[in-house]
């Protein structure tokens, strides 16, 4: 396996790589009115940082993704939970789960904008929607193929049916849960970004929108930019937290969906 | 008195309709302090046998007898050591042992000490704060044995603990197991399909007859302890035994069975 400091260097290597075509073909292979260059964005980065006007944008669609990630993964884990350990409700509700988490939420974002208004709460509401079933879908998993022979070997052992719950359910969803939550990170950001395209006054959603209809490539390049930094530092982030909460998982095992090696 | 009695025990499971035969009269008596292995080819209700023991299922018929007194449900004075190490994953080995312990709401420092004991016991220290898929297959098994000690149980359920384990690791655990017994002196029933385990360890190695499980005939070993598990095969006891009891085996062990039961 290859060891840290070279996968960065190599990491970054890709990436001047990229860059460098970018830049090079920008003006020679294509007019950078329609693909700008990293240098011009950069320049424009600096401004908007230097400046501070861009801070405003990212705090709104930071605000608008954590605050429906929370509420929508405190709902999707509860339920997900509950219903687990209710087979006849589960079975009851299958059918209407199924059908609301089919719904394209692109088709419900203008809708929660009639109900809740432009500001953020309809895009809080929109990542709530999103957030919450991929974290339900997983914790309701977890808890059903909680192993029921662990279970028994407590039993035996004489403990309560609380103490099961705390010493084998509750720590055999926690992979479950720490994947539900991975997974629902980028879609979550995404959901406020797609709330704030339909309509808004505020967020890198808004200011990638406004720049591509004045055809600032740039400015929607550069937006597009910050967004995936903080998808980039919001994954490694839960990847570090993730790793010491399943610090017991043999490594192959602990790879969950969006991790690549 | 006996400790506990299997009376006319018949055990049918409900498979897809259809009623597939298990345990058909079973009557055993086991005495305090004994050592049973039971032998059987695979398939053949030995697990359904433990089950029906620690209460985790009901017979169909017929009942067993606890000091007396008829098992109705799970009770914590008879262990079950699985098949499977069943070892919590999420647990280190110290805190797998201990955790009867602490279901028992005893004292940490405690509960630590007596667990360190029985890893010492068992060849493990220095292992206390592993993670179950970073032991071998080995140690999970001594892992899974000890964290049923620590709590006592009067009887001990042991449900083919060395199968998966290569020839030399079994051999040294069933003479950990062995010194084990000694120094508790607990009830211990034995289940294996190995009959050179089940001579070396027991003293009466049941045997039952391919499915629906029967008991076929019982032997009674005679070979004095402490046994030496490395040398006991050239002990004349020992080999006529096996001879006696691999005749009785051997028509029970179809050709698909007996390879069947040496990959599990
Ligand atoms: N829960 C169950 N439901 C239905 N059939 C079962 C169940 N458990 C075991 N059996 C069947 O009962 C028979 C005895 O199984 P088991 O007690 O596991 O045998 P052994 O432990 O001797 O290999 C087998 O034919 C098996 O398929
Ligand atoms: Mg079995």
């Amino acid at each position: 396996m290859i060891s840290r400091p070279r996968l960065y260097l190599y990491r970054l290597i890709f990436g001047l790589l990229l860059l460098g075509f970018w830049e090079l073909s920008s003006g020679r292979l294509i007019d950078p009115f329609w693909v700008s260059s990293p240098s011009l964005v950069f320049v424009y980065l600096y401004g908007v940082f230097a400046d501070g006007s861009i801070y405003g944008h990212l705090a709104i669609t930071l605000y608008e993704t954590f605050t429906g990630f929370f509420i929508g993964a405190i709902f999707g884990i509860g339920v997900g939970f509950a219903l687990g350990r209710r087979e006849t409700l589960a079975q009851i509700l299958d059918p209407y789960v199924v059908a609301f988490n089919g719904i394209p939420r692109i088709a419900l974002a203008p809708l929660f904008i009639i109900w809740f208004g432009i500001g953020p709460t309809s895009k809080v509401i929109l990542v709530v929607s999103v957030v919450f079933f991929l974290t339900f879908f997983n914790t309701y998993a977890g808890v059903k193929g909680v192993d029921e022979e662990l279970k028994n070997i407590l039993r035996i052992m004489g403990a309560t049916e609380r103490q099961i719950l705390m010493k084998i359910t509750l720590p055999a969803i926690v992979p479950w849960i720490t994947t539900g939550l991975k997974i629902s990170l980028p879609y979550a950001i995404v959901a406020a970004v797609v709330g704030e395209f339909i309509a808004a006054s505020k967020g890198l959603g808004y200011l990638i929108n406004y720049n591509t209809s004045l055809f600032s490539t740039t400015g929607a390049l550069g937006g597009i930019l910050v967004l995936a930094m903080v998808v980039v530092i919001c994954n490694e982030v839960i990847n570090r937290a993730e790793s010491y909460l399943l610090r017991w998982r043999p490594r192959e095992e602990r790879k969950s969906e969006g991790e690549l090696y | 008195m006996a400790l506990l009695s299997i009376e006319n025990v018949r055990k049918e499971y409900q498979v897809r309709g259809k009623r597939v035969l298990a345990l058909d009269s079973v009557d055993l008596t086991i005495a305090e302090g004994e050592f049973v292995s039971v032998v059987g080819p695979s398939g053949c209700g030995k697990s359904t046998l433990l089950n029906l023991i620690v209460g985790l299922m009901r017979s169909s018929m017929g009942r067993i007898v606890f000091r007396g007194a008829p098992i109705d449900g799970i009770t914590t004075k008879i262990g079950y050591v699985t098949q499977k190490d069943n070892l919590l994953p999420w647990r280190t080995l110290i805190e797998n042992v201990e955790i009867a312990l602490e279901i028992r709401a005893i004292e940490k420092s405690v509960r630590r000490a007596q667990a360190r004991d029985l890893i010492d016991q068992v060849g493990l220290s220095g292992f206390e704060d592993h993670y179950p898929h970073e032991l071998s297959g080995g140690m999970r098994q001594r892992a899974n044995i000890i964290r049923t000690l620590i709590y006592d149980p009067e009887l001990i359920l042991m449900d083919e603990p060395f199968g998966p384990l290569d020839a030399q690791t079994r051999i040294v655990l069933q003479d950990q197991l062995l010194k084990l017994w000694a120094a508790s002196k607990k009830t211990i029933v034995f289940i294996t399909h190995d009959l050179i385990e089940a001579i070396t360890l027991a003293d009466r190695v049941v045997l039952m007859s391919a499915r629906p499980g029967r008991i076929k005939s019982i032997e009674q070993i005679a070979i004095p302890r402490p046994r030496d598990v490395f040398k006991i095969h050239e002990d004349a006891q020992f080999r006529s035994s096996y001879e006696r009891l691999w005749q009785q085996l051997r028509p029970e062990v179809t050709l698909s069975e007996s390879a069947k039961g040496e990959l599990i």
